[in-house]
């Protein structure tokens, strides 16, 4: 007799098989309904898996660490596609050449813009301290933004949820903000877009145009980085203050 | 695309030494990501299948991100207590991100191009 349903889970859930493949399957079929949409930005495939698998684990009371041991192999890769980003960054080193002063004040003043406000904001509003050190790197690719965060002390996988809210108000509503200040160079709107909303920014913006879609990866990245410097500094100072 | 996974790991790798080393601010993987940056200008060119691994893996870069966000079960209170400061944070910070770059970026191309 093939053992009971409740059996069965109880065994395989024992083991990163399960939660792994479940992952891949959920995601797959979340980026299908996204394409089937036309990559509408409000049903960005990671906020639809997140949804999905959450009410999944809900279901079946599986704690976060139990699927975690499964899908740890797929996070694990963050590391690595971190260092990645230096290649689509060394693709654009002659338009990062040609438009070098540009770039770097446009950039200092977004990734500044996009931390002193965040914090700010919900400071004002009444956020807790550990939300305040979890929402700063909102603007930042979630593997550099969530690794700051981490040796801050901070909660990373409340910044992953936070980073990917972020990329889809940024995806929504640039073309609002851009088109309201008369922006037309396609490099200034995808600068801006991959400054403020990392890589599904950068997805967006490359429905623009390629030149946008460009300018949008390569902020993304120095924006990243420009952020990894900047953060720790500012938290830095504001611990030093009486 | 084993050599340029293994190449990519081993960046990884002496990114997490450095930090640790140094006692830099920074994660790992992000000096990771600023040796090869480097080392890639000093080399002069792209090998190939550092390209095409790079690429495959930042295609399904969404994909990484959703174990950390399904991490959210453990935070649903915090969202819960919190959600006002948290979404008003998030949407107003980031379109005037957003406009600040822009502005600021505009305004250096027309400033380079008229002290031409």
């Amino acid at each position: 007799m093939a053992p009971p349903l409740a059996e069965l889970w109880v065994y395989l859930s024992a083991t990163p098989l399960l939660f792994l493949t479940l992952t891949l399957l959920v995601y797959q079929g979340a980026y299908w309904i996204y394409r089937r949409a036309g990559f509408h930005p409000l049903l960005n495939p990671v906020a639809l898996s997140v949804a999905l698998l959450v009410a999944l684990l809900s279901l079946t009371d599986t704690p976060y660490e139990v699927y975690f041991g499964g899908a740890q192999f797929v996070h694990f890769l963050l590391g690595p596609a971190t260092v990645a980003l230096a290649v689509p960054l060394y693709a654009q080193l002659d338009k990062l050449k040609h438009a070098f002063w540009p770039i770097c004040g446009a950039l200092l003043a977004g990734a500044v813009t996009a931390l002193v406000s965040a914090v700010g904001i919900a400071w004002a509003l009444g956020a807790s301290d550990l939300t305040l050190l979890s929402i700063a790197p909102k603007s930042v690719t979630t593997p550099i933004a969530m690794g700051i965060v981490e040796r801050l002390g901070g909660l990373p996988s409340l910044t992953a949820v936070l980073v990917v809210c972020t990329g889809i108000i940024g995806a929504v509503g640039a073309k609002y903000v851009l088109d309201a200040l008369h922006i037309a160079d396609q490099s200034v709107r995808g600068f801006a877009l991959g400054t403020a909303a990392h890589g599904i920014g950068t997805a967006r913006a490359f429905q623009e145009s390629d030149e946008a879609g460009a300018f949008s990866g390569l902020a993304m990245g120095l924006c990243g980085l420009v952020t990894a410097v900047l953060f720790p500094l500012g938290v830095w100072i504001v611990r030093a203050l009486p | 695309m084993l050599a340029a996974l293994t190449v990519l790991l081993v960046y990884q790798l002496v990114g997490e030494i450095a930090v640790v080393a140094l006692q830099l601010p920074v994660p790992g993987p992000v000096v990771g990501m600023a040796l090869l940056f480097v080392s890639l200008m000093i080399r002069g060119t792209l090998p190939d299948e550092l390209r095409d691994t790079a690429q495959g893996l930042l295609r399904h870069l969404s994909l990484l991100f959703v174990p950390a966000g399904v991490g959210v079960m453990a935070h649903l209170n915090r969202l819960t207590n919190e959600w006002l400061p948290i979404s008003v944070s998030l949407v107003f910070s980031t379109l005037l991100t957003i406009a600040v770059t822009a502005i600021v970026m505009r305004a250096l191309l027309a400033r380079r191009v008229k002290g031409r």
